[in-house]
């Protein structure tokens, strides 16, 4: 099976005036149909960045695309003009944010703003695109889907706008759908709503989802591969399960050891990772986790280890062997 | 625990925030019920967690222990010491004796001030040390959350999230409290910071004997830190226990839902649960449902449910439920 949608040595820049933050630094990877793919790592480490950029919809200037491609059906998306690409947005490939008041237009009605993005890529009249909204609502699980389509956002609860922000990314049958922290910001009983929904929808619709989160619990919940990111770079990609229960990369591991489960009781205290994350403007000439690193050898301190396999479906940035503690 | 002296008793005790019309002559047209009617004790040395989703009213219980919220009813009691019906000046000398770790540590620190100043503050307001002293003093407290005792001339945008936070746990040592709400301190933490700062309070705790309340919506790091736990829905308390009481033996539907809606940093295990996935999101606290305020969202509840408010009574020694559907 061809991959759905191939990335290949991304590097996004942004200029400031204290220099040039190196936010995504040559991560390649490959994206199957009707697969999910979760993204991790902590703030600032490039995981959103990573995926807005697929979309040009990185703010240029101060951002830049310096290198790289994402093919997409035998095109490549960075190169495609502004009109090519703005079709490809919303109907290809779209998008679900963080914090669903900020993406939504106060002023503009619920139905509207839904209808909006149908007429303009589906070419439909707007009695069309109102039936198919009320359909769209309602399979998110909106009750009373005809007459909330008057109300404004401020109208729906968090966990309600949400669902009218997947209903919008739905809306023109994406094959692709991105959500970047989509339940950061709700509560757990409402983030378990909306992972059952997209699960749900994902299957339904056959879709390939990409799941950017911080929470790697979240990732073992709805995830069928896992990348786990660290200062702009890819550490660890694996199959969700051979990821965690078989851990290669010294982040990946510490960051496990360090969360504690709601199922068991550890006594002991939490294992930690010393230090913080490094800062993109400057970041160390060799392995960037190496200052944080309780593996790390001489080695790491000069050379960035590449991303190479070390196991069917398991690839790792790490010049060292966890398991022995040797350089590998 | 082999010391069961209660320090803190909470009875009764309600916070209504009124709702007001007009700008001249403000009429009250309604009250928000953030707490409503919740008793408990915090014993000496423990660390008691309060969860529940956001708006249930957590940190107004928080903030009406301190009285930095005047109640509008009940009883609150520290060291046997009525605070509700204390004078300003007699709760000023309290206030040395408890202390609070805010949730953001960006907005918690004054940004115009050294971190001298900032930790320097209570020693200054409690006439603690002066001179020398206080510049003694304000190093020995960075010296125990782990900063460096050169950066006290800083101020709080040099330094990271992380840090900031454990700037406010200096802050909140300074006077040498006996007792400790900590509102959320770790919830705007990156993951691999989160641990460092758990660890940092276990270790405080130890070495002064602290009393810790701690706010959280992390079910998974309250099970880490706490002793007892008390689960709050809609300004009420719906259930207290002993840590792995409340855990693995949940009598509450909303605790067996809030429990159940946590995902696993284990895909095999988290995927293999059961879960309950409650209905709609947590109605307003402006005009709570009758009865048990939770029979709106509840898989088991009665006709009476809706009628009568369930007692809030102890069915096992130290296990707390408020719910007429638990026979004991």
């Amino acid at each position: 099976m061809d991959p759905l949608l191939q990335v290949r040595d991304l590097e996004v820049q942004f200029q400031t005036l204290e220099g040039t933050v190196h936010a995504v630094n040559g991560i390649s990877y490959d994206l199957d149909p009707g697969q999910t793919l979760g993204i991790v790592g902590e703030s600032g480490c490039g995981k959103s960045v990573s995926v807005l950029s697929l979309l040009q919809l990185i703010p240029e200037p101060p951002g830049k695309i310096a290198g790289g491609e994402v093919i997409y059906r035998n095109e490549d998306l960075l190169k495609m003009e502004k009109m090519d690409i703005q079709n490809i947005r919303g109907t290809d490939i779209s998008m679900v944010f963080q914090d669903p008041m900020t993406s939504l237009n106060p002023v503009l009605t619920i139905g509207r703003q839904l209808n909006e993005a149908q007429v303009v890529h589906l070419d439909i009249t707007r009695e069309e695109a109102r039936t198919r909204s009320v359909e769209l609502l309602n399979k998110v699980g909106i009750p009373q889907p005809a007459e909330r389509l008057t109300d404004y956002p401020h109208q729906f609860s968090g966990g309600m706008r949400q669902r009218v922000m997947i209903a919008m990314a739905l809306s023109c049958i994406p094959s692709i759908l991105i959500a970047d922290e989509p339940t950061t910001a709700l509560d757990v009983t409402i983030q378990a709503q909306i992972i059952e929904l997209t699960k749900n929808l994902r299957d339904e619709m056959d879709m390939a989802v990409i799941w950017i989160t911080h929470d790697l619990a979240v990732i073992a919940e709805l995830a069928d591969r896992i990348i786990v990111m660290y200062a702009g770079f890819i550490v660890e990609e694996a199959d969700v399960f051979q990821l965690f229960s078989n851990p290669l990369h010294p982040y990946a591991l510490s960051l496990l050891k360090s969360i504690p489960r709601v199922d068991k009781h550890i006594d002991d205290r939490l294992a930690t990772i010393s230090g913080f994350p490094p800062n993109n403007l400057n970041l160390p000439p060799g392995c960037s986790f190496a200052p944080r690193c309780d593996y790390a050898v001489d080695r790491c301190w000069i050379e960035v280890p590449l991303l190479e396999g070390v196991g069917p479906e398991h690839r790792i940035a790490c010049w060292v062997d966890v398991t022995t503690g040797r350089e590998r | 625990m082999s010391d069961k002296q209660r320090l803190v008793r909470v009875r009764e005790l309600k916070k209504y925030f009124p709702i007001t019309q007009g700008i001249i002559f403000q009429r009250e047209i309604g009250a928000c019920k953030a707490v409503d009617d919740v008793s408990f004790d915090i014993y000496k040395g423990e660390t008691l967690g309060l969860v529940g989703e956001s708006g249930c009213g957590k940190t107004t219980i928080g903030r009406t222990i301190l009285q930095l919220y005047r109640p509008t009813s009940g009883e609150v009691y520290f060291d046997d010491l009525d605070l509700v019906s204390a004078s300003g000046s007699k709760l000023r000398e309290l206030r040395k004796r408890m202390q609070m770790i805010f949730q953001d540590p960006y907005a918690s620190l004054n940004s115009r001030w050294t971190i001298s100043r900032i930790i320097g503050e209570p020693l200054r307001v409690h006439k603690l040390f002066s001179g020398a002293e206080q510049t003694d003093r304000v190093e020995e407290l960075l010296d125990l959350v782990s900063i460096d005792a050169h950066c006290v001339n800083r101020y709080p945008h040099e330094f990271s999230g992380g840090q900031r936070q454990r700037i406010g746990i200096a802050r909140a040592l300074a006077s040498e409290p006996e007792f400790i709400i900590c509102d959320e301190p770790i919830s705007a933490l990156d993951v691999s910071i989160q641990a460092q700062v758990v660890n940092l309070l276990e270790d405080l705790q130890e070495q002064f004997g602290l009393t810790y309340l701690f706010i959280a919506h992390d079910l998974s790091m309250v099970r880490h830190i706490c002793n007892r736990v008390a689960v709050m829905y809609l300004g009420v308390i719906a259930e207290l226990a002993y840590r792995d009481e409340l855990y693995t033996n949940p009598l509450h539907p909303y605790t067996q839902a809030l429990l159940s809606a946590v995902p696993i940093p284990d895909p095999v295990v988290t995927r293999a649960r059961q879960r309950v996935i409650l209905e709609g999101d947590p109605p307003s606290p402006i005009n709570p449902p009758s009865g048990c305020r939770f029979h709106t969202r509840c898989p088991i509840a009665k006709d009476y449910c809706s009628e009568d408010v369930p007692e809030w009574r102890e069915v096992k020694k130290g296990h707390w439920v408020a719910c007429h559907e638990v026979k004991f």
